[in-house]
């Protein structure tokens, strides 16, 4: 018994990876998901702002993520659009990170795909098609995080003269049949969005606050990776957020809310498998290891009695 | 050496016939089908490359230090290009270029003067940044180094001037406003508020537990934790007493970030595994074998 959890102790951690692999690739090769997730309050927060939202209202949404954060914001992202397209809230989206760009283009792509034809929200409620320039539109990626983020308070015009595909953004309160972006007619700074929502890999909530926030007092929210969510609960209590969508946990609790589950949902079973998981590692090598320590103890004592 | 040169030109060859060759796709899914375009070949060499960095968990090994290698490479060179489209080239070549056309049409026009002409034109001035950006080059000469440290500090000046005040408000005088205050509220109110415990009393439930206790909790965790940082006096006695509490609060602090770190990292494993096995497995393996 003792040599088997002195094993444990020195089991090479190859093992443990492989626990790991078949953990996550098991329900994924199988295709099920978590039916249910229980969505935290920080999450409710941000829903409910959308959802109290009127149709045509605008949305500003920084996608300022990366491939490498792709499997815990995209599906963030995607649920917020699903979100904003069943309301009719229209959104304006951008990328403050270099790599964002072809992210955005692939999300947006899908959503709009998946939007084409005239459907039936989740509540029941019937909505028409939603297309690019109407409904959203994605202006590209801009380098200069504070000084995008500060002439944005002025004119988005200023940064972004046209749109990701090189169409110009028509002049604030011009005609409407004149344009192919007409939802840009209405947009000209942050006084016309009713809130920011920054997904992001990096320190980017923390400048949004900074800048956009602090300075141009528009609302934030912000949806991060679970690394990160932690350090961005002070500011939701303070108030400089308005709701936190954190990591995976965060996308499946967003889809669970607008009734859609995607990748969220799915990703969430191996991701609870392996929670498990470790905490059973944690557990036995503990175990094992205040067992061996008490047994080297008394056999300790026991070779100093026989002296 | 010779081996370098061979090595970084087999590189790029290859960098070049995989970009080239992703551009094509092949196969259909089957008879009386559309076709269906797979950019199978783009799906391949990612689905490789991914194996490539998880034969590291195995040991370190060549094919591992390839995919690394060929990451980083990839990255920085998707970056330049990135920024020089997006910020060089709109930013400093054509408002400079557009700015001299300018001025030569005003010259040929006979409207302005010359020293006119140029201050009319905003876009020529770029031109100074872009000098400056170009000093900065000269870091990576040992004599003439010091000419970069114009640019660096005019750039550190600006960045900090800009940053500091909102910086300053957003992440401390609102945070410790925070830590006094439940400022999220419609009516700020007191993080230590005896009204919460004579909720608690009057009308006990878990939710008024919390927002009974969570106050003191707040106060004692900051008051101990700062204490635990206070060195001006050893840790013993009274002091050693909320020093330990301080380990405490900061000990639940980093267990609660490992735990999302975990759940971080996994997310990314799955966000791996979920492409190598329904995109690449069931996107392009199994219809190669008509599955």
């Amino acid at each position: 018994m003792k040599e088997i959890l002195r094993g444990f102790l020195k089991i090479d951690r190859r093992w443990i990876f492989l626990f790991v692999l078949l953990g996550v690739l098991i329900p994924l090769a199988t295709g099920k998901g978590l039916h249910h997730s229980y969505p935290g309050n920080e999450v409710k927060l941000v829903y409910n702002f959308i959802e109290n939202l009127q149709p045509g209202d605008i949305v500003m949404l920084s996608m300022d993520y990366d491939p490498a954060t792709i499997p815990e914001l995209d599906p963030m992202s995607r649920a917020l659009l699903r979100h904003c397209f069943n309301k009719g809230v229209r959104v304006m989206a951008l990328t403050l990170h270099p790599a964002g760009a072809g992210i955005c283009i692939a999300v947006i792509d899908e959503l709009l795909a998946e939007y084409s034809q005239p459907g039936i929200n989740p509540d029941g409620s019937e909505r028409p098609a939603r297309q690019y320039g109407q409904d959203i539109v994605f202006m590209g990626y801009k380098p200069g995080t504070d000084a995008v983020m500060l002439g944005m308070g002025e004119d988005v015009r200023l940064l972004f003269p046209q749109d990701y595909a090189g169409t110009e953004i028509p002049p604030y309160h011009g005609d409407p049949k004149e344009t192919s972006l007409p939802m840009m007619c209405d947009v000209k700074n942050y006084n016309d969005v009713k809130c920011v929502i920054t997904i992001s890999g990096t320190r980017m909530p923390e400048y949004w606050v900074a800048y956009a926030y602090q300075r141009y007092h528009v609302k934030i929210a912000t949806g991060v990776t679970a690394v990160m969510f932690a350090d961005y609960y002070p500011y939701l209590q303070t108030g400089q957020m308005i709701g936190l969508i954190p990591g995976m946990k965060g996308a499946a609790d967003y889809e669970e809310l607008i009734n859609h589950p995607d990748r969220g949902m799915v990703g969430m079973l191996p991701q609870s498998i392996i929670h498990l998981l470790i905490v059973a590692f944690i557990i036995l090598g503990n175990i094992a290891f205040f067992i061996v320590r008490r047994e080297d103890k008394q056999e300790g004592k026991k070779g100093g009695k026989k002296k | 050496m010779k081996n370098k040169w061979l090595l970084l030109l087999i590189g790029i060859g290859m960098a070049i016939v995989v970009g080239f060759l992703s551009k094509f796709t092949f196969y259909s899914t089957g008879e009386g089908e559309n076709m269906v375009m797979h950019n199978w070949l783009g799906l391949t060499a990612a689905a490789i490359l991914t194996l490539g960095i998880f034969t590291f968990l195995y040991k370190d090994n060549p094919f591992y230090k390839f995919a690394e290698h060929l990451l980083v490479g990839s990255s920085a060179g998707y970056t330049l290009v990135i920024y020089f489209h997006n910020f060089v080239r709109p930013n400093l070549i054509d408002a400079v270029v557009n700015g001299f056309k300018k001025v030569g049409e005003m010259q040929s026009a006979g409207t302005y003067n010359f020293v006119d002409s140029i201050l009319k034109n905003g876009g020529i001035w770029a031109i100074v940044p872009g000098i400056m950006g170009f000093l900065i080059l000269f870091r990576l000469s040992r004599k003439l180094g010091w000419l970069s440290r114009y640019s660096i500090g005019f750039y550190m000046g600006t960045a900090m001037g800009i940053a500091i005040p909102v910086a300053f408000q957003a992440s401390i005088i609102e945070q410790v406003r925070g830590t006094i205050l439940q400022t999220a509220t419609t009516t700020p109110t007191p993080v230590f508020n005896l009204d919460f415990f004579a909720a608690l009393i009057a009308n006990p439930s878990w939710s008024a537990f919390v927002l009974a206790v969570s106050g003191p909790l707040v106060i004692i965790g900051i008051f101990c934790t700062l204490i635990y940082f206070f060195f001006s006096k050893e840790h013993t006695g009274v002091v050693g007493v909320f020093s330990k509490v301080g380990i405490w609060f900061l000990m639940l602090g980093f267990g609660a970030s490992f735990g999302a770190t975990v759940m971080a990292r996994i997310s990314l494993l799955i966000g791996r595994m979920d492409f190598l096995i329904n995109d690449w497995i069931k996107g392009v393996i199994l219809p190669l074998f008509g599955g």
